[in-house]
């Protein structure tokens, strides 16, 4: 846990630092600033979550705004999650038919792929891929906002922007991650199939059984949800990023990449704790 | 004591902005140094200086979007640097601001930007809001335009909607942050004489931040000039005319 720790503060700073006009200053010139700016970041995203929670579960609730968001994300990140899947599937299946045979245990290929496409590459996949697109879309819309004072305007007419920007977007990222998952293990699994076919022809029926008939719903279920996980992560930081960004076009530019960099990290570290949950409680 | 009690009311009700030792600092550098101001109802008052005087960050902590280092600030009786977030929005609802570039929602269309406040805090149908927002939207000249997005309109039209906005809520109190900034001499006049006929027909308090000081003579009853944060002279434009300070003189000749 403290190697985890100290690993989390290593590349969250190094992140920080590629991110941010400081690291571009250079890292070593200004080590003593990017501390103080290491903790403060982590101080005030301490505090923007505060208002966050604070917002998202007090009235008056934002369900069209909320719905809008939703749509949004899960219409935008489909087709990308479908070929991401679809494209780790035919990958798996190709590397690991390969190592199969030669310790000669071709058999298990089905059951090799279902197996990491639901426990692992589904949900990782798809969280990096809507990663990529939905926080840095969040990250420069709202950074745009807030140079051009569109978040202060909002403010100024006495609708609280945690509420109706962040809260909507965070809740988006976290109730849609999960169902992308599973569009993504679903492509995975069948165009796995279909590659498998392509090499050694296997009804699809077949395949499905060999490759489900050891998996339990814990087998599915933690991961498919852990992603959920995965969605907050990426969407607090996104949403952070952009209401605080500065400085005109390049502090939007700043809080679109930082939103990426962030988020892509967060959840890959956040991935090897879940991993370690999910292993002790249901394994 | 209740003659006492009614004065003081009757103040509140002729000075809905009361600004008392106000101070704001930013980091090291002290950008308001102790400001006093008071605008009645259907007075405008003028605020001039030179750019990074802190004019803007004022009207920002009328409406409480920052928080002042020390100072009061009442509108309409209530001191809006103490209030709760849920009580501030209360206020915030009687006070309309006109960013200096609109700010308008470029996600919205003209019509969808001026119905965003409504649609937030009255309840009424689309029918209603469409007509309230249609009136609104004559009110500045935009009515023709109501569907396009804040992108295919100018930057006057944009000002026209980002007023309309303003007024949808029915304020008492209007803001402007520099109205008429990168606006041609004719837009910007266009805009001043906006101004003036909202006051004329609304009765408003209201505070114009401005460089501009033919438009602030023009919409303005009173003018206040803002040097190192701290005002250096309030009074009408013959005041300001007829002071002796070379800055005054300096600020004047330029302009």
């Amino acid at each position: 846990m403290i190697l985890h720790s100290a690993l989390l503060a290593f590349l969250v700073a190094t992140a920080y630092s590629a991110t941010s006009s400081v690291g571009r200053a250079g890292i070593f010139y200004n080590s003593e600033d990017l501390v103080v700016k290491f903790f403060e970041w982590f101080g005030n995203l301490g505090i923007f979550c505060g208002r966050l929670i604070w917002a998202a579960f007090t009235p008056p609730y934002e369900f069209r705004e909320f719905f809008r968001q939703f749509d949004e994300l899960g219409s935008k990140s489909l087709p990308l999650v479908a070929l991401a899947g679809a494209a780790t599937g035919v990958v798996l299946t190709l590397s690991t038919r390969d190592s199969l045979i030669r310790f000669g245990a071709k058999a298990l290929l089905p059951t090799v792929v279902v197996f990491s496409i639901i426990k692992e590459s589904g949900p990782i996949i798809t969280a990096l891929i809507v990663s990529g697109r939905a926080a840095a879309g969040i990250g420069s819309e709202l950074g745009a906002m807030k140079v051009s004072e569109q978040i202060d305007a909002m403010e100024a007419s006495a609708v609280n922007p945690y509420r109706f920007l962040a809260a909507t977007r965070v809740l988006a990222c976290m109730l849609m991650l999960p169902l992308l998952t599973l569009v993504s293990d679903f492509f995975g699994i069948l165009m796995g199939w279909v590659a498998n076919t392509a090499y050694e022809p296997i009804s699809l029926r077949l395949f499905i059984h060999d490759g489900f008939k050891d998996v339990a719903f814990s087998d599915l279920l933690p991961p498919t949800l852990k992603t959920v996980v995965f969605g907050l992560l990426m969407g607090v930081i996104a949403c952070f990023q952009g209401m605080n960004a500065s400085g005109g076009t390049q502090g939007v530019e700043r809080a679109a990449t930082s939103s990426v960099v962030l988020a892509s990290l967060f959840i890959i570290l956040a991935d090897v704790l879940l991993v370690h949950l999910i292993l002790v409680f249901f394994s | 004591m209740q003659s006492k009690e009614i004065n003081k009311k009757e103040d509140k009700k002729t000075a809905p902005v009361q600004v008392r030792a106000l101070r704001k600092s930013f980091g090291k550098q002290q950008v308001l140094k102790g400001i006093d101001l008071e605008v009645s109802r259907g007075e405008t008052l003028s605020v001039l200086g030179r750019s990074g005087t802190g004019k803007s960050v004022l009207l920002k902590l009328i409406i409480g979007l920052h928080k002042p280092d020390s100072g009061s600030i009442c509108v309409n009786g209530e001191d809006v640097t103490k209030l709760p977030l849920k009580e501030l929005n209360e206020v915030r609802k009687k006070i309309g601001f006109l960013f200096q570039q609109a700010a308008l929602y470029d996600s919205l269309t003209v019509q969808e930007n001026v119905a965003f406040p409504l649609r937030r805090h009255f309840k009424m149908s689309d029918a209603e809001r469409n007509k309230r927002v249609r009136e609104l939207l004559a009110s500045v000249g935009m009515d023709k335009d109501a569907n396009k997005l804040p992108s295919e309109v100018s930057g006057g039209m944009q000002k026209r909607v980002g007023l309309a906005r303003a007024l949808a809520l029915e304020p008492e109190i209007l803001l402007f942050d520099e109205p008429t900034a990168g606006l041609d001499p004719i837009t910007a006049a266009e805009i001043d004489e906006l101004i003036l006929q909202l006051q004329k027909q609304r009765h408003l308090a209201s505070v114009v931040v401005t460089h501009d000081i033919h438009g602030a003579r023009m919409v303005s009853d009173r003018l206040a000039l803002l040097r190192d944060g701290e005002i250096l002279i309030e009074g009408t434009f013959e005041d300001l005319q007829n002071s002796r300070d070379p800055f005054v003189k300096q600020f004047l000749d330029a302009s």
